[in-house]
């Protein structure tokens, strides 16, 4: 359904002198997926890996050098007319704090997706429900971000993703300012969410646990390139490459007792 | 005998409690892992231990160090105290360092405000420092300016200048919340190996049980600012006395990574 072919993205480094060629950075290197109806794709890799520049070029928020992305067959490039993707494609932004207009009230924040994508149907009644199927109460369409722990607004977030009845739903470390208790009762939320509206899912995060529980594929990012790809249970049981066995190894883990 | 004994601290800001007689001791040597959510109160016990709450705070209650009563205690007092026998890592270390000073110079400069070196000791005591704390090429290192390092390079800074002046007790908040998870294992492992050799008690104040077992061996469970468990943390783990660390454990449980998946 969603698939990209050898994206390729580099930024141009500051230079060093005057003289001399400026560096360049590659973010994203040849990297290909495809993601089928239903799928669930995790992308894992550290600060600097790429991640984030592949969802943004999955979304086509910014253009590859070199590539291309597809949704059902049509070619998907940065620019305008993409409407009929962004029905179909949305996001879960990592800081509720920063992703919601701290000046509009919630309700307006869910519709403004609806609207701007000319959803069809009662926008107001669609509010309300989307507003429940995250497990907040109606008249939290009345008042402002400002008034929602980090976990509510998190909770805003994927209903205002929800609204166009998106197909696929791209998240970039959704979880992760969240504390512990609430990091679970979101995840299991977005598990209910995806399982129960059959969902495609692309989540990058650095937190493996969370991948675990909600991905059925992986893709190990390592200086913009693809080092690793499976699916979830033989990557973390058997991984291959050297880093992925790292990041692994890494990742501290409760006693057990 | 006890290094640090807290006992009974209320901290209230603007007429909120933030802290809510809190009690806890520390023995030499001893690690200690604060464990709480966000507004539990972890933070503020240790900038209460530190002396360096914000402006307006009220204190009550009494926080000894080796006998020595620190609440009510006056700055320069205070000062003299702070990075000689207690000091801090902080959860950012690009926000810590003083962006405009060449990192070696920040790690020299507690043991040459406490007279304990001239600064040109102070600056070859620094370098060793850095080595100390596995920075590679430490003479050199020792000159770059903190944004000429990675986010990890800098928690190594943070940790090199804490210890500095071999304090008796090291406060660590949230040192690896900022850190990649392979970068955190290695300033994690480094910890664990510097509070060792130094003998140095350690109060790490944590959100993530996982981390905190890395590192602590007794555990206190905070929430709205009260002690609501304390023991060692085998025990809290096989058997969790109350139920917001019963919350807590299912918690970080259900959304961390098991290996025999």
């Amino acid at each position: 359904m969603l698939t990209a072919s050898g994206l390729t993205r580099s930024f141009r480094l500051p230079r060093r002198s005057v003289f001399g060629p400026a560096a360049v950075r590659h973010a994203v290197r040849d990297v290909s997926l495809a993601l089928a109806p239903g799928e669930r794709l995790g992308v894992v890799g550290e600060s600097g890996s790429g991640k984030s520049t592949l969802l943004r070029l999955l979304l086509a928020l910014d253009r590859p050098d070199a590539g291309e992305v597809v949704f059902r067959g049509r070619p998907v490039r940065p620019g305008g007319g993409l409407g009929w993707f962004r029905r179909e494609v949305q996001m879960v932004p990592q800081d509720p704090f920063g992703s919601l207009d701290p000046r509009m009230r919630v309700g307006d924040s869910v519709r403004e997706p609806l609207e701007c994508l000319a959803v069809p149907g009662d926008h107001t009644a669609k509010v309300a429900e989307l507003l429940a199927s995250v497990g907040l109460d109606a008249d939290a369409a009345s008042r402002y971000p400002h008034q929602f722990s980090g976990g509510q607004r998190q909770r805003i977030a994927i209903a205002r993703a929800l609204g166009p009845e998106p197909a696929v739903l791209l998240a970039d470390e959704p979880f992760s300012a969240l504390d512990v208790v609430v990091r679970a009762q979101v995840l299991a939320l977005v598990q209910d969410l995806v399982d129960r509206l059959g969902l495609a899912l692309v989540l990058v995060s650095h937190d493996i646990g969370v991948v675990q529980q909600l991905c059925d594929r992986v893709l190990v990012l390592k200086d913009g390139v693809a080092v690793e790809a499976g699916a979830t249970a033989d990557v973390l049981r058997a991984p291959e490459h050297p880093y992925t066995r790292a990041l692994l190894d890494a990742v501290p883990r409760l006693p057990e007792v | 005998m006890t290094l640090l004994a807290v006992r009974d601290l209320t901290v209230g800001i603007g007429g909120a409690v933030l802290v809510d007689g809190v009690s806890f001791t520390l023995d030499p040597g001893e690690r200690l892992g604060l464990i709480g959510e966000s507004g539990s109160g972890k933070s503020l016990t240790a900038l209460a231990v530190l002396g360096l709450l914000p402006a307006g705070a009220t204190v009550t209650g009494s926080i000894t160090l080796d006998g020595r009563e620190l609440v009510g205690l006056g700055d320069r007092r205070l000062s003299a105290l702070r990075g000689r026998k207690l000091a801090m890592v902080f959860q950012e270390p690009r926000t810590a360092l003083n962006p405009l000073m060449r990192v070696g110079r920040q790690v020299a400069e507690p043991l040459h405000h406490h007279g304990l070196l001239t600064r040109r000791a102070a600056r070859t005591r620094a370098v060793d420092l850095l080595a100390d704390v596995g920075l590679p090429d430490p003479a050199h290192t020792a000159r770059a300016y903190p944004h000429q390092l990675s986010g990890g390079q800098l928690q190594r800074v943070g940790i090199a200048a804490a210890l500095a002046c071999g304090p008796a007790l090291l406060l660590a908040d949230e040192p690896t919340t900022a850190l990649d998870v392979t970068v955190q294992a290695e300033i994690l492992a480094l910890l664990d190996r510097l509070v060792d050799e130094h003998g140095t008690a350690l109060v790490f104040i944590t959100h993530d049980m996982a981390v905190l077992a890395r590192v602590a061996r007794r555990v206190l469970v905070l929430g709205k600012g009260k002690v609501l468990e304390e023991g060692e943390l085998d025990s809290v783990l096989r058997a969790p006395g109350h139920e917001y660390t019963r919350t807590l454990l299912t918690a970080a449980r259900a959304a961390s990574f098991r290996r025999e998946a």
